[in-house]
């Protein structure tokens, strides 16, 4: 093979009359130059012919990694302005109503990037609705594997990998709404503080350290969460992303099953060209849809809090919406603490330790704990439709209404005022609705599921008739049509009923079929 | 066609010539007249850039450059995705999958590696191995301990002190002390022991909520003068300053969780989460009039924790 120099890959790239080589020829030389070095030609030939399935659902984890790169791009913005320091000094900044107050320099900097930066409100309120979206866009992802069963072997790591990605995201925003010292965000600071004092043993050793001393510390506790903020949690999860993503295209991508899909192909669009392109379009377009809620749709307006004092609290104090669940918990616990031989188990430890704790290890055990109960232990490509496993989709539901009860949990006092009710009713409401809401929720999908299935097998075949006959001494009698192909009770000899509801669905036909049966006899001795 | 070709139906070979495959036509049905859509997409969106340069440096306006920016990227990603689903081989394409796992033999090679020379070179030096297990231990250790122990100070008796003291005085925020006739009854306010004005731990609510009905605990009787009571503003619950006293009930409501506590029977609560009464802080008033503390808080202040009782 002809020996190719880097002089000659320059050249190659350099427009040129006397270069003969087409723009092909130069790239492909280019590309040699690199696997001459790197050996890349293999990997990268598989890399770009990877295929991607051509369904909306796969979407939302895009949407998800790309609101992370627009949270990376903002936030370096943002820093290069931001002061995370609680030295307090005297505002005198372009936001008037403030004028003259004892302000933090951490709030001061917010308030300066936000009035006096250009573009710094803008790429504040986009960071901030990216975070929302982010943790969004991963929780309906999550949903997405968790219905369609892709968690499920050889993909377990990557799951747990996933809800990682979710926890830590949830961590870094508390964190990152924390910085700024406003009025909302210190109370929420003070809770965490709480929080974690309240954890047995070790919790007000962990608080004490983390905030530097008693609440509400010696002023450690901005600069602290800031470098956690900015480097060492977006670090991990960078590099979770990195081995979520390793992870998907070594595996390859489950499917929807179809025709021609198979548990041994992939029938989609190849990463190259075609979904590197549309991938970029999404790129841009969840930049579009931040920049337009960060330009025109307000978020945490911290001018309008004020500066967080430990003494002054203010009404209606609702975090971000993925610690909703979490404040909502807090709200709706029963004024319990356990007490013996002078230590505490304290009220606040159930809600907000022992509960996600509990939570985040059945999510990270689910794979598991599935293929134990359903003793299905064989590798899956394709997905499953919710219907079709309607124990999971029952059990994946009463969670999410579980999750959304706590969330609207966490606005009792809004409720009340918005309903015109007494916080009474509205706290007690959820304390019995937030259990019974997902139990009724969990049946009643398990029976939509079934209901679903018999109708998806039913679907395009007839009812046989009735057929009502006079007999010569002029009896009515009611009789079936004889069997046809197409009737729903005469099942297909090709199997479309799948095997594990195959009973399920003839007993339900057999019953109906009875019931006619009773009725025709009925009608004929009434007569 | 060697095989390996075969796994990928995307070939170059094939590209050069569309009609062979019905997979590889475009899924436009006139690609010239999307090319030029989306490149009138990508022309507009160069505008929106450049008008949102200009408004950058005319002198920024939030609403209009979040507008500028999302119409230009949006123009981009509906020019890039169009471009991406229409002007490409409409295919469907199928990758075969490969089996993930490796053939027993290879597995066992690998064992035989990582074991086999393994035993060679840990399970014959296992004195070695625990050695620096030790040596990394106690670094571990160092870490853990002394290394985080000085991230703050230890829990002490910090989280049960308050600056209320035997005869210090109530005063505002601002520091001006608290006399018997600055609060009219059913009024309150924030106090603070004086010289610790603005803390977390010393802040109280003062209320006066006259002598009608009061049920005062055994040996609290002389704590109230003059129907003036004083619980910690911090909720037993979260810890969040309690700002809300509702007159007509004598309730003191957290804004955080909606803890209520009943201000004429000790501060017990009545409602919501939180499990244990505000701490009282005994007062007395001194002869020229001023509201002093008796001594501190009747219990540690705040929400629970392991070593409150202790």
């Amino acid at each position: 093979m002809e020996k190719l120099t880097t002089k000659d890959l320059l050249k190659n790239l350099k427009p040129n009359k006397d270069n003969k080589l087409s723009p092909q020829e130069r790239a492909a030389n280019a590309g040699r130059w690199i696997d001459e070095r790197l050996g890349a030609a293999k990997g990268g030939r598989t890399f770009f012919n990877k295929i991607f399935p051509d369904h909306w659902s796969f979407m939302l984890g895009e949407i998800a990694l790309y609101s992370f790169v627009v949270l990376l791009v903002t936030g370096v913005f943002l820093s290069l302005y931001f002061d995370p320091s609680s030295t307090m000094l005297t505002y005198h900044g372009s936001y008037k109503p403030l004028d003259g107050t004892q302000v933090s320099a951490a709030y001061n900097s917010t308030l300066a990037i936000s009035f006096n930066v250009r573009f710094g409100l803008l790429v504040r309120q986009m960071h901030h609705w990216g975070a929302d979206i982010f943790l969004g866009a991963i929780a309906v992802h999550m949903c997405r594997i968790f219905f369609t069963g892709a968690f499920r072997k050889p993909r377990e790591i990557n799951w747990i990998v996933g809800v990682t990605l979710l926890i830590l995201g949830i961590v870094n925003g508390f964190l990152g709404y924390s910085l700024p010292d406003d009025l909302i965000s210190g109370t929420g600071l003070r809770i965490m503080f709480s929080v974690l004092e309240s954890i047995p043993v070790v919790g007000t050793h962990l608080a004490f350290w983390l905030f530097g001393g008693n609440y509400p510390g010696n002023g450690v506790i901005i600069p602290r969460m800031y470098m956690l903020h900015i480097l060492v949690i977006p670090a991990i999860i960078a590099g979770l992303v990195g081995a979520h993503l390793f992870m998907l295209v070594r595996q390859k991508h489950t499917q929807f099953p179809g025709k021609g899909r198979t548990e041994h192909n992939v029938v989609g669009t190849p990463m190259w060209p075609g979904f590197m392109f549309k991938t970029q379009g999404f790129l841009f377009l969840t930049v579009a849809v931040l920049a337009l809620l960060g330009g025109l749709a307000q978020i945490n307006p911290i001018w309008q809090y004020g500066q967080y004092f430990p003494y002054k609290v203010s009404y209606a104090v609702q975090p971000d919406w993925y610690m909703g669940w979490l404040d909502g918990a807090l709200r709706i616990m029963p004024s319990w603490e356990i007490s013996a031989f002078g230590y505490m188990i304290p009220n606040q430890f159930f809600p907000s330790i022992l509960f996600p704790g509990i939570a985040f290890n059945i999510f990270i055990i689910w794979p598991f704990l599935e293929a134990r109960m359903t003793k299905d232990r064989d590798i899956h490509n394709l997905l499953d439709r919710p219907r079709d496993r309607p124990k999971r989709t029952a059990v994946g539901t009463g969670a999410l209404a579980f999750f959304f009860m706590l969330f609207f949990a966490s606005s009792t006092d809004v409720l009340a005022n918005y309903l015109s009710v007494s916080l009474n009713l509205v706290l007690w409401f959820f304390r019995i609705a937030t259990y019974v809401v997902p139990i009724v929720v969990a049946l009643v999908t398990y029976k939509i599921c079934i209901e679903l299935q018999l109708a998806g097998k039913n679907a395009g075949r007839r009812k046989r008739f009735n057929v009502v006959i006079r007999t010569e001494e002029g009896e009515y009698v009611a009789q079936k049509s004889p069997a046809r192909e197409g009737d729903m009770d005469v099942l297909s000899e090709h199997g479309e009923i799948p095997l594990e509801l195959n009973d399920r669905v003839s007993h339900v036909i057999r019953q109906s079929a009875d019931s006619i049966g009773v009725e025709s006899k009925k009608s004929k001795t009434t007569t | 066609m060697s095989t390996e070709q075969n796994e990928h139906h995307l070939k170059e070979s094939e590209i050069e010539d569309p009609q062979s495959d019905e997979r590889l036509r475009l899924l436009a049905k006139d690609p010239k007249q999307m090319e030029i859509l989306i490149g009138i997409l990508f022309v507009v969106a160069t505008i929106f850039f450049v008008v949102m340069m200009v408004v950058y440096v005319k002198g920024s306006q939030t609403q209009l450059e979040g507008g500028l920016m999302a119409a230009g990227f949006g123009c981009l990603g509906v020019g890039m995705v169009a471009w991406g689903k229409y002007l490409m081989p409409k295919g469907p394409f199928v990758e075969e999958r490969h089996q993930l796992a490796s053939s027993k033999e290879e597995q066992d090679a690998f064992a035989d590696v990582l074991l086999g020379r393994g035993k060679i070179a840990i399970a014959r030096r296992s004195a070695l191995g625990k050695l620096l297990s030790i040596a990394l231990g106690v670094f571990g250790i160092f870490t853990l301990g002394p290394l985080l122990r000085s991230l703050g100070p230890n829990p002490d008796a910090s989280l049960k002190k308050t600056a209320w003291k035997k005869g210090i005085r109530a005063v505002t925020i601002n520091g001006r002390p608290i006399t018997v006739n600055d609060i009219a009854v059913g009024g309150f306010m924030t106090v603070f022991p004086e010289g610790d004005e603005g803390s977390y731990s010393g802040q109280t609510l003062l209320i006066r909520a006259g002598s009608d009905n009061i049920t005062t605990m055994s040996g609290r009787e002389s704590w109230g003068p003059e129907g003036y009571l004083a619980y910690s503003k911090v909720c037993t619950h979260a810890g969040c300053p309690i700002s809300l006293y509702q007159q007509e009930t004598q309730q003191l409501l957290c804004p955080c969780h909606q803890s209520l506590f009943n201000v004429l029977t000790g501060a017990e609560p009545v409602f919501g989460p939180a499990p244990r009464p505000l701490p009282q802080l005994p007062l007395y008033i001194d002869s020229k009039g001023f509201l002093r503390a008796q001594g501190g808080f009747s219990y540690p202040i705040g929400p629970g924790y392991w070593e409150i009782g202790s």
